[in-house]
């Protein structure tokens, strides 16, 4: 583990936050399992310690991006369960009343300008966010998720091109869970990922993804950093991802071992790992631990029952929001 | 009513929304000091400075995927996109993030940014400099799409465009930016959705977009000395489409042909043609026609590119067949 801090309630809400994004993909695959779901969903599960690491660095007025893989990212940023369950189920009260669905929850209120199914597909939205806090004097830093896949897309270095050449305050947090989609991630990278971001001057940084202190500690340096205009920077967080794909990627040994996908979930669980600091530190019990537990998968197993009995939106609805005001 | 080209039109229609609005950027390739090789934006950063007039590297899409995000978090930004046959470069930008924002989050985000470029033929530019591709986006919800006829469109649109909380494509016809119109020195703001009728008539209705406006123009003068009478339609934009005054017309001429520089097959054409005999198929006397350009890749030679675009020629030619009553039959 990274160098221990001393507040006990900022490492007890990171727990927490990270425990929240793991019951919360634990509820939507039983909903996709159960056939209670539509369509499919990716899920986040073994990435905790990226998305709680960032966003517990951010602000609200701190904008981010998300990916298809996107649950970690928004639970991360604020979003409440409810909202979010919601809007996985296709309900009037999820956070986009249902039209936008797993993979383009936004929630603005919390400075997430939503998820992308398009791989990359969201790196311009990011940087021009950062362009917008530049020219119009705000403080507030952008950070732009994506996974090792998209490093595989032109748009990214177009735009990190730009964001070098005009210091924007944006952080580009590459997830490298190891794999694009069904491809290990050395079969479609050349050279080193960091190193393309060192091509246009951006500080690089490769950090353990699975220690969310460690990525706590960086992500806190960089935003600084780059509120006062030094941006912009680039991550490349180590991480794994427990699923498939997505959840209907069950039999994946052709791509990876269950040996491998056993020893990220029994050697290096970023939850696992977090516990057993804050007990060692004497920062929480186990029974503190178990009751945190608890109380979170009561408030996602009420959020999931009151999504399923939620309203569906009216058929009025259909042609609405296609054009603002 | 002094007269201005359809370039000073667009530059003024930007400085003054950039003078009103502090939220108004530009953005592109040599939109600063060069004022883009077309000298439409010529003195603008000399005015507002290179914090709101950028020039970005050729990267097509990574600048309007900035502009997404920008206009996604409180600013407006006009870019500009140097020639219209790159907006296949920028389509997912377009098309799927900056068109769908407002949908896929329930109301919750807006885009209000202005994408302009061009189209048109005849400049001897060849295949990839001389496209008219503004049906493409036209066929995406989400999206709005401006064609300006002369000055005073170009200049009113723009503004408009400009305060529209939406995401706004602007094609100008490179062929017109020295073309001079009356432009009222005053605000000028030209609503969206409305058309214009250009010239009233009773025996057709010639429908026509961007330039093909004054082809219509032409040919209902020539019509005129030949005894026909015909009303020219400029849709002024083609999303939203002002149906109800195009309906008007062709109800009271019962013909109509529609003339548009994009590509006729599965175009803009098609469309309102389809709209007509749908809604005022009892009020016809003969079938809509459409006029777009050749279903070719634009070729350099001119004694080949003039063949691919309609014609005040072409248009009249057409019109005296459907007052024959002549069934365009393929036979």
């Amino acid at each position: 583990m990274a160098k221990a801090k001393s507040n006990t309630e900022e490492y007890l809400r990171m727990y927490s936050q990270m425990v929240r994004i793991r019951t919360f993909e634990d509820n939507a695959n039983q909903l996709y399992l159960s056939a209670k779901m539509p369509g499919l969903t990716h899920m986040y599960s073994g990435e905790e310690a990226v998305a709680v690491g960032i966003c517990e660095a951010l602000t609200d007025q701190d904008r981010i991006t998300s990916t298809h893989r996107g649950h970690g990212h928004c639970v991360a940023k604020g979003a409440g369960f409810k909202e979010m369950f919601c809007e996985l189920l296709g309900k009037a009260e999820g956070y986009c009343r249902g039209k936008g669905g797993s993979m383009h929850i936004a929630d603005q209120s919390h400075g997430n300008l939503g998820a992308n199914a398009i791989v990359g597909g969201s790196m311009g939205i990011a940087t021009g966010s950062a362009l917008r806090a530049k020219l119009q004097g705000s403080e507030d830093v952008t950070v732009c998720f994506f996974g090792d896949g998209a490093t595989a897309q032109g748009l990214w270095y177009e735009v990190m091109n730009m964001a070098a050449l005009w210091k924007l305050p944006v952080i580009y947090a590459c997830e490298n869970n190891g794999y694009s989609e069904y491809t290990r991630t050395d079969e479609i990278a050349a050279g080193s990922i960091t190193a393309r971001a060192e091509a246009f001057g951006i500080e690089a940084h490769q950090v353990d993804g699975q220690d969310v202190l460690a990525v706590n500690d960086l992500t806190r340096k960089l935003v600084a950093r780059a509120r006062k205009g030094e941006g912009p920077f680039f991550m490349e967080l180590m991480t794994y991802r427990y699923h498939g794909h997505h959840v209907g990627d069950i039999n994946r040994e052709y791509y990876r071992s269950r040996a491998e996908e056993k020893d990220w979930k029994e050697n290096r669980d970023p939850i696992i790992r977090f516990r057993a600091h804050l007990v060692s530190e004497g920062l929480a019990t186990e029974e503190d631990l178990d009751a945190l537990n608890a109380e979170i998968e009561k408030d996602a197993a009420e959020a999931v029952a009151y999504a399923l009995d939620a309203a569906y939106p009216d058929a009025s609805e259909v042609d609405q929001h296609v054009y603002a005001a | 009513m002094r007269e201005i080209t359809l370039s000073k039109a667009v530059n003024e229609a930007i400085a003054e929304e950039m003078r009103r609005d502090p939220s108004v950027f530009l953005m592109g390739e040599d939109v600063a000091e060069a004022g883009t090789p077309f000298k439409v934006l010529s003195g603008l950063v000399e005015e507002f400075g290179t914090g709101r007039v950028i020039d970005t590297p050729i990267s097509e899409p990574g600048f309007v995927g900035m502009a997404v995000g920008a206009a996604m978090t409180g600013a407006r930004p006009v870019v500009d996109l140097m020639f219209g046959d790159f907006i296949f470069l920028v389509m997912d930008q377009l098309c799927n993030q900056a068109a769908k924002q407002h949908y896929m989050s329930g109301g919750k985000l807006k885009v209000p940014m202005v994408l302009r470029t061009n189209m048109g033929a005849t400049r001897r530019s060849a295949a990839q400099h001389s496209q008219s591709l503004h049906a493409l986006v036209a066929h995406i919800p989400g999206l709005k799409v401006a064609m300006p006829s002369s000055a005073y469109e170009a200049k009113g649109l723009m503004k408009t465009a400009i305060r529209d909380n939406n995401p706004v494509v602007i094609f100008e016809d490179k062929l017109m930016y020295n073309d001079k119109a009356p432009v009222p020195e005053e605000e000028l703001l030209i609503p969206f959705g409305k058309a214009n009728v250009r010239r009233e008539g009773r025996d057709i209705t010639l429908i026509g977009t961007s330039s093909m406006v004054q082809v219509a123009e032409k040919a209902a003068e020539m019509l005129a000395a030949e005894g026909i009478s015909a009303e020219v339609i400029d849709p002024r934009t083609i999303v939203p489409l002002d149906e109800a005054t195009i309906l008007q017309s062709v109800r009271k001429t019962g013909r109509a042909i529609v003339i548009d520089e994009g590509h006729q097959s599965y175009g803009i054409t098609g469309e309102i043609a389809s709209r007509i005999m749908e809604k005022a198929f009892y009020h016809l006397d003969g079938p809509v026609l459409r006029m777009g350009a050749m279903d070719v890749p634009v070729p350099f030679s001119p004694a080949l590119e003039d063949l691919t675009v309609p014609t005040p020629g072409g248009v009249v030619e057409n019109a005296r067949r459907l007052m024959r009553g002549e069934m365009f039959d393929a036979a």
